[in-house]
């Protein structure tokens, strides 16, 4: 009798379709449901490190603002710990780290507010640039899509991070740079997500 | 112990980003081909649930939203396993479904579809699987809609199905299929799925053992998320 692998296989993707929000944001879809909704808050109220906010837009290959994406967030604290039992030791009480966003079903826009994440240690041995991990689904694509958003005021942690430099073609590498400002006094990180194109957004089979 | 890596995830079984039967796929697809990454702590790790996030009745979608009596349609109880590649449970994940009403309507903003809204029912039902890895939900079939694909094209009955896992990178969307449908092979959707198989595992069976005489019908779905190395080297002490 010949051996088997007998691994079982994983379910396949389907797209999250047009109305995702009846299921992950019922608020936005119209309804009240659930005591509360989840992702809400990534980072809790005693959380160190700077409060920032990112926003953005997610782009088509016409160049329109796509308005039904659900994305979601996933990082470290400001000591680049993630809140999970693998993540590297503890975080502060109320840190979750995860969030879920969906885009103005009129303009586009998407927006966060969080802390902005510490470097956290990567394979063997090597840091990695402070980073967010996101996580994106729309009517139109299949398996969700996974980025990182890295940010332009760590010039030199990105230069060293192990991830940004496994991309071969270096011009690539600004998709996944946010750029920081500052809006009444708030850090704004401005990352536009860009499906298509020659600017096309990097995106990482993890 | 520490948690290893995950499996590579096989494509083959995956719908491709670009299917142009699936008509907003085409605008909405990556050309470029997605850089290859090994697992870090980013991808291993992700959010934890607990049973403080949800309620009880979030998993009843007859009882979760109704206002005035029950929702219209055929009682059905979906419910099955979240399972890995290798077969082991993954309990404590959250599981979250949202569906049209019996008519083939969402309860969304943006749904224009002729059929009634139920004004019993919400749509959308979560739960966290037990520490077997199994979780149910009891709602109403739903219907078969129309959609802009092709000018006669019908969904099949489906429930989207979104869940965790236990690390970020076993993050999946799916949608639940049920047995005996004569649409399934006609939806541009389901065909964006290129192996038959794979197709098939997205195929709820109809579970008479689960049924509940004179009340509910049941099917049974199970997921299967990725799997992990668990392979102990003395080397290599996180795993193979």
């Amino acid at each position: 009798m010949p051996q088997k692998l007998d691994y079982l296989r994983e379910s396949a993707s389907q797209t999250a379709g047009p109305y995702v929000h009846i299921g992950l944001a019922p608020g936005a879809a119209g309804f009240d449901i659930y005591r509360q909704e989840l992702g809400h808050d990534i980072a809790g109220p005693n959380a160190a490190g700077e409060r920032i906010r990112v926003e953005g837009l997610v782009i088509d290959g016409m160049g329109s603002p796509v308005k039904d994406v659900l994305l979601e967030v996933w990082q470290a604290n400001a000591a680049g710990i993630y809140a999970h039992p693998e993540g590297g030791g503890e975080v502060e009480e109320g840190f979750r780290g995860w969030g879920r966003v969906i885009t103005d079903f009129e303009t586009g826009e998407w927006g966060f507010d969080t802390v902005k994440p510490g470097a956290a240690m990567g394979r063997n041995g090597r840091l990695m640039a402070p980073h967010l991990n996101l996580w994106i689904v729309a009517r139109g694509i299949n398996i969700g899509l996974n980025t990182r958003v890295y940010f332009d005021d760590e010039a030199e942690a990105n230069a060293a991070d192990p991830v940004i430099n496994m991309i071969e073609w270096e011009k690539r590498r600004a998709s996944l740079i946010a750029t920081r400002s500052m809006r009444d006094g708030k850090p704004v990180y401005r990352f536009d997500i860009r499906l298509q194109g020659d600017d096309e957004t990097v995106f990482f089979d993890i | 112990m520490k948690q290893a890596e995950f499996y590579q995830r096989d494509r083959r079984l995956q719908p491709p980003a670009l299917t142009p039967d699936y008509k907003t796929s085409v605008a909405r697809s990556p050309r470029y081909s997605m850089i290859s990454l090994q697992n870090s702590v980013s991808e291993i790790t992700g959010p934890v649930f607990g049973h403080n996030d949800i309620d009880p009745i979030d998993n009843d979608l007859i009882l979760n939203y109704a206002k005035s009596g029950d929702p219209i349609g055929e009682r059905i109880i979906v419910h099955g396993r979240v399972l890995d590649e290798n077969a082991r449970p993954v309990p404590n994940t959250l599981v979250e479904i949202w569906q049209a009403n019996a008519g083939g309507r969402y309860r969304h903003k943006k749904d224009s579809y002729l059929a009634p809204i139920d004004p019993n029912f919400g749509g959308c039902g979560r739960t966290i699987t037990d520490e077997n890895g199994h979780y149910f939900f009891r709602t109403v079939k739903p219907g078969a809609y129309p959609w802009r694909n092709w000018v006669n094209n019908w969904r099949p009955a489906h429930i989207h199905v979104s869940v965790f896992g236990s690390g970020f990178a076993q993050r999946l969307i799916t949608q639940l299929y049920f047995e005996g449908d004569p649409l399934i092979p006609h939806c541009p959707i389901v065909k964006t799925i290129p192996d038959p198989d794979a197709i098939e595992q997205l195929i709820a069976k109809l579970d008479l053992n689960a049924t509940i005489p004179l009340d509910s019908i049941a099917y049974k779905f199970d997921i299967v998320l990725r799997g992990r190395r668990s392979t102990m080297f003395e080397n290599r002490l996180e795993g193979n």
